[in-house]
C-alpha cells in the first residue's frame, strides 16, 4: 500500500512555487512499485509523489509524473485520479512534473506507468474525495453518510444541497488524510474505461506543443556536435579556426563525446561543423564490421553457452526425436530514429544549472547532468519536455550531458541539435542477435525436444562490463517458453561489440518473440499441424509461467485466449481471396498478452504486400481503449519497420545508414488495415507501450511461409526471400 | 548576406538571412514559430512541410531566397482556433501521439484537400508517401483526413 499524505502549503510552495492555495495530496509509492525504470537501475525513493491539487475555482491539477511521449499518459494517469475524486473532467489540466526527487521516480520506461501508478493514484483520488465529503458533511453538520459526490460536487442526498469542491478545498485541507478511504466499485466507473480525448491532442495539431527542440531561452546559442565515426574514437588535435571562420560560429570547443561547434543559430551550427575539419584516432573499433561480428556469432553459437532453462534433457530428447530440425535466426542491430532528433538546452552557471530536455529517465539524467555541471543535483533544475517519441532512446541521456557540458565550456545558455545522421549514427541500438535453434518431434509428431542457443550484443555487458549477468535483458521471451514441451533448454552467450546497446521499444522480446513464435511454426509444417491448433493444444491446461524474482507469472490460459479471440476476427481457416495468406504469432510480455493474425500477399517479383492484421490483447484492466488500440497500432508499425524495412549495418566500426533512404521505415502507404481487440478484464492493468511490437515480425513472416513455403530466418525481410521461383 | 521580404501566416516579415538558409530555420529560430518541424534535412520525412504560394513544400530544402515576395503558411496560421476542418478531424480522430510528425502531415493534407476535396485512399497515401510517422499514426491520419473530406466519420 503507498501511504497518502497531505502536503502543507508552505511544503508545497516550496515544491511548485507557482501554484496556488487549495487541498493538495501527495502519494507515496512503495519501493517495491517504484522499481520500474530502465532495468538495472531501481530507484528507491520515499517522497511523495503523486501530486493533486483541488483550488478554490474547482480546478483540479494532477502533476504527469511520467514523460509524455505519446503513450498517452499525460491523459490516462489523470484520468484515473479523477475516476475516484469524482472530478468534474473537464475542469481538470495537467502539468508536467521536473525531475526533483520530491515528485518521486518519473522514470519512463517497460511499460510500466499505468501498471505502476494504478493504485496509487486511484487513493490519491479516494482520499481527496474522502477529505472533500467530510468537509461538507461538516459544513452541514449532517451524517458522512447521507453524502455523495457527483461530478466535482458533493451533494447531501436527503436536502439536494449540493456544494462545489471549489468551496469546499480550505476545510478539507486541515483534515487528517484518511489512510484506507474506499475506492469504487470499479462497475460504477465513469471516466476510467472510456477513451476520453486525449488531453495533449488541440497542442498537437496547431504547432503549439513545446518539445525539447523548441525550447528557447534568452541569450541561447546553437550547437552542433563532430563525434567521432568509429565508435570509441577520440578527435586528434584540431585547427577551430577550420570552423570559426564559418559565418555566426562563435565558439569550438571540446568536451567528451567529440568537438563542439557553436553558433547563432541552428543552421550555423550545423554549417560550422561542416567546416571544421577534424580527424579521428579511431582505436580498434574500426576493425568492427557486420561480418566481423557475424563471424563471432556464427562461433560463439557452436559452443555450450550459459544456461539459462534446462527442463528435462533436450539434448537426449534431441537425439532419440524421430525427425529433428535445426534453424540459424539472425537479427541486425536497429536505430530507434525518434522523429524528434536528440537535443538539449542548457544553462550553467557557477552555481545552478537549469536543462530542458525530453527525457524519458530523469533520476538518471539528473545524475549525468550533476556530474556534467560539477554541482550537487541540488542545484540542477531538469525540466522534462514533450518528447518527439522515446522508443527506449531517452532512456540514455547522453544529449542532455552534452549540453551541460557546452554551456559550461562557454557560459552561455546552448541548445544542442543532432542532424538525423548524428541520431542514426550515434545512438544505443537494439542489440544485434543470433540464434541456433533446434527442435525434435516424436513418433507421433509431438514436440519432444526445444534446445535454443542464443548469442547477442549485451545490454547489460554495455553498461556494465564486468557484469555476471549479461544475459538480463536478453533472454525475456526465450527463457520464458510458454509452450508444453517436455525437454526445454535455452543457453545464452554475450558476443564482444564496440556497438554502444540500448533498450529499444520492447527490448529483448523484439527478437526473441520472432525467433520462437516462427520456429514453433516450423515445428507445425514438420509435423503436419494447423499453426493455430498446435499453438491452442500447447498452451492448454491452465499452466503458469514465473519470473525469478517477480510476483507475476505468465499464465497460458490468457495467452491461449488472446489467442483464440485474434484467430476468431481474422477468420483463421476461411477461405481468403487469392493469392493471400494468414499467419499468427503470440506473446507474452510487459505483463502483457497480445496475439496477431497478419494477412499478406508477395507479388512475383517478391513485392510483399501486409493488407490486414487482427491483433488480441490482455492488458488487464483497459483505462483507455482508445490509447490501447493507438499503442498497439503503433506497436505494430514500429515492428513491421523493423521486420521489413530497416537494419543498421557496421562498416569499419562505423554505422553505415545516415538517413531516411538507408534506414527506411514503413509509410502511410503501406500501412496495413489494423484491427484491436481488448480482452475485457478485471485483473489489474498491465503495459501496452511494448507488447504490440514484438508478435508482427513473426506473424507476417508465418504468413509469408503460408503463402510461398520460404521461411524467413533473418530481418528485415529480403525480396531474393520471397521469390516464389528460387 | 541579404535581405528578403514575405509574408508569413499573413504578417509581412523581413529576413536578413544568407540566401542559402533553409526557411525552416528562420522560420523556427528567427520568428519562433517552432511549430514546423525538424525531422531530417533532406526531404525524407515531411516533417517540416509548410506552404508556399498555397503548395506543400519542404522547408528544410527550401532556401529563403525562394519564398522573396511570396507567402508562407505555417501550422500555426493554418486556422485562427483549430477550426480548420483538418484539425477538427484529427482532434475527433486522436490521430497525434508524440505529435512530432503531425504538423507535417496536417500541412500536406491540407494542400491535398484544397485542390481535391474529396481525396481517394490512393490520393492520401500518394500525397503523404514522403511522410514518416514513427509513432504509427497512419491508419488515423488515413480516418481524419476521409473524415474532414465527408465531414464526418467513415
Ligand atoms: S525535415 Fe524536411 S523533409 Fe524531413
Ligand atoms: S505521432 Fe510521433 S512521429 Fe507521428
Amino acid at each position: 500500500m503507498s501511504p497518502v499524505t497531505s502536503v502543507s502549503r508552505r511544503e508545497f510552495l516550496r515544491i511548485v512555487p507557482a501554484a496556488g492555495a487549495g487541498l493538495v495530496l501527495g502519494v507515496r509509492l512503495s519501493a517495491a512499485m517504484n522499481a520500474t525504470g530502465p532495468r538495472g537501475r531501481p530507484s528507491a525513493l520515499f517522497a511523495p509523489n503523486a501530486f493533486l491539487q483541488v483550488d478554490a475555482r474547482g480546478d483540479v491539477t494532477i502533476w504527469a509524473s511520467k514523460s509524455e511521449m505519446g503513450q498517452g499518459v499525460r491523459t490516462s494517469l489523470p484520468m484515473i485520479v479523477a475516476e475516484e475524486l469524482d472530478a468534474d473532467w473537464s475542469r481538470v489540466r495537467v502539468e508536467q512534473a521536473w525531475a526533483d526527487p520530491r515528485f518521486g521516480d518519473l522514470d519512463t520506461g517497460g511499460s510500466s506507468s499505468v501498471r505502476t501508478r494504478y493504485e496509487p493514484m486511484r487513493r490519491a483520488g479516494a482520499a481527496a474525495r474522502a477529505m472533500l465529503v467530510t468537509a461538507a458533511a461538516q459544513t452541514w453538520g449532517a451524517d458522512r453518510s447521507a453524502c455523495r459526490t457527483e461530478r466535482g460536487a458533493v451533494v447531501h442526498a436527503p436536502t439536494g444541497r449540493r456544494i462545489r469542491y471549489g468551496d469546499l478545498v480550505e476545510k478539507a485541507a486541515a483534515l487528517p488524510v484518511p489512510q484506507d478511504a474506499p475506492l469504487k466499485d470499479p462497475k460504477s466507473f465513469r471516466i476510467v474505461g472510456k477513451s476520453l480525448p486525449r488531453t495533449d491532442t488541440p497542442s498537437k495539431v496547431d504547432g503549439s506543443a513545446v518539445y525539447g527542440i523548441d525550447v528557447k531561452v534568452p541569450g541561447m546559442l546553437y550547437a552542433a556536435v563532430a563525434r567521432s565515426p568509429v565508435f570509441g574514437g577520440k578527435a586528434k588535435p584540431f585547427d577551430a579556426n577550420s570552423a570559426k571562420t564559418s559565418p555566426g560560429v562563435r565558439a569550438v570547443v571540446p568536451i567528451s563525446t567529440g568537438v563542439a561547434v557553436v553558433a547563432d543559430s541552428t543552421w550555423n551550427a550545423l554549417k560550422g561543423r561542416d567546416a571544421l575539419r577534424v580527424d579521428w584516432d579511431e582505436g580498434d573499433g574500426a576493425a568492427e564490421s557486420s561480418e566481423t561480428l557475424r563471424a563471432q556469432f556464427e562461433t560463439l553459437s557452436q559452443q555450450p553457452g550459459k544456461i539459462v532453462r534446462d527442463d528435462g534433457d533436450a539434448a537426449a530428447a534431441l537425439e532419440k526425436a524421430a525427425k529433428r530440425l535445426e534453424a540459424v535466426y539472425e537479427l541486425p542491430f536497429q536505430a530507434h530514429a525518434t522523429m524528434e532528433p536528440q537535443n538539449a538546452t542548457a544553462s550553467w552557471q557557477k552555481d545552478r544549472c537549469e536543462v530542458w530536455a525530453p527525457v524519458q529517465t530523469p533520476s538518471w539524467a539528473l545524475a549525468d547532468i550533476a556530474r556534467a555541471a560539477g554541482l550537487p543535483p541540488g542545484a540542477v533544475r531538469l525540466n522534462i519536455t514533450l518528447l518527439g517519441g522515446g522508443f527506449g532512446r531517452r532512456i540514455n541521456p547522453d544529449y542532455a550531458v552534452e549540453a551541460v557540458e557546452i554551456s559550461k565550456a562557454v557560459t552561455a545558455p546552448v541548445k544542442t541539435v543532432w542532424s538525423r545522421a548524428d541520431d542514426l549514427q550515434h545512438d544505443f541500438y537494439r542489440p544485434a542477435s543470433f540464434h541456433r535453434i533446434k527442435g525434435g518431434l516424436d513418433v507421433k509428431g509431438r514436440i519432444a525436444s526445444w534446445h535454443h542457443r542464443l548469442v547477442s550484443t549485451s545490454i547489460k555487458a554495455y553498461h556494465e562490463p564486468t557484469a555476471s549477468d549479461p544475459e538480463e535483458d536478453e533472454i525475456g521471451g526465450a527463457r520464458d517458453l510458454p509452450y508444453a514441451v517436455p525437454n526445454v533448454h535455452v543457453e545464452y552467450a554475450a558476443a564482444r561489440s564496440i556497438v554502444p546497446r540500448g533498450w529499444w521499444r520492447s527490448v529483448e522480446s523484439s527478437f526473441n518473440a520472432f525467433v520462437v513464435e516462427s520456429f514453433l511454426d516450423e515445428l507445425a509444417a514438420a509435423a503436419h499441424r494447423d499453426p493455430l491448433a498446435l499453438r491452442k493444444e500447447l498452451l492448454s491446461g491452465g499452466r503458469t509461467i514465473a519470473y525469478p524474482g517477480q510476483t507475476f507469472v505468465q499464465d497460458t490460459t490468457r495467452l491461449k485466449a488472446v489467442v483464440d479471440l485474434a484467430a476468431t476476427r481474422a477468420g483463421w481457416g476461411k477461405p481468403l481471396a487469392k493469392g493471400r495468406a494468414r499467419g499468427i504469432a503470440a506473446h507474452f510480455s510487459y505483463r502483457t498478452y497480445c496475439a496477431q493474425v497478419a494477412e499478406v500477399s508477395i507479388g512475383k517479383d517478391g513485392a510483399l504486400r501486409v493488407h490486414r492484421v487482427v491483433c488480441a490483447v490482455d492488458c488487464g484492466r483497459a483505462i483507455h481503449p482508445g490509447i490501447i488500440a493507438a499503442q498497439m497500432e503503433g506497436g505494430i508499425v514500429f515492428g513491421l519497420s523493423a521486420a521489413l524495412k530497416s537494419g543498421i549495418t557496421i562498416e569499419k566500426g562505423r554505422v553505415k545508414q545516415a538517413n531516411f533512404d538507408e534506414y527506411e521505415v514503413l509509410r502511410i502507404d503501406e500501412m496495413p488495415e489494423v484491427e484491436v481487440h481488448i480482452v475485457p478484464s478485471d485483473q489489474p492493468p498491465t503495459g501496452v507501450g511494448e507488447p504490440g511490437v514484438p508478435v508482427i515480425a513473426p506473424a507476417v513472416c508465418n504468413a509469408i511461409f503460408a503463402a510461398t513455403g520460404k521461411r524467413v530466418r533473418r530481418l528485415p525481410v529480403r525480396v531474393e526471400d520471397l521469390v516464389a521461383t528460387s | 548576406m541579404a535581405s528578403f521580404t514575405l509574408t508569413v501566416n499573413g504578417k509581412q516579415v523581413t529576413a536578413e538571412a544568407d540566401p542559402a538558409t533553409p526557411i525552416l530555420w528562420f522560420l523556427r529560430d528567427t520568428l519562433g514559430l517552432t511549430g514546423t518541424k525538424f525531422g531530417c534535412g533532406a526531404s525524407l520525412c515531411g516533417a517540416c512541410t509548410i506552404h508556399l504560394d498555397g503548395q506543400a513544400i519542404r522547408s528544410c530544402v527550401t532556401p529563403i531566397s525562394e519564398a522573396a515576395g511570396k507567402t508562407i503558411t505555417t501550422i500555426e496560421g493554418l486556422s485562427a482556433d483549430r477550426g480548420h476542418p483538418l484539425q477538427k478531424a484529427w482532434i475527433a480522430e486522436d490521430v497525434p501521439q508524440c505529435g512530432y510528425c503531425q504538423s507535417g502531415m496536417i500541412m500536406t493534407a491540407a494542400a491535398l484537400i484544397a485542390v481535391k476535396p474529396k481525396p481517394t485512399d490512393d490520393d492520401i497515401d500518394a500525397a503523404l508517401g514522403g511522410h514518416i510517422c514513427r509513432c504509427g499514426t497512419y491508419q488515423r491520419i488515413r480516418r481524419a483526413v476521409r473524415r474532414a473530406a465527408t465531414g464526418g466519420p467513415r
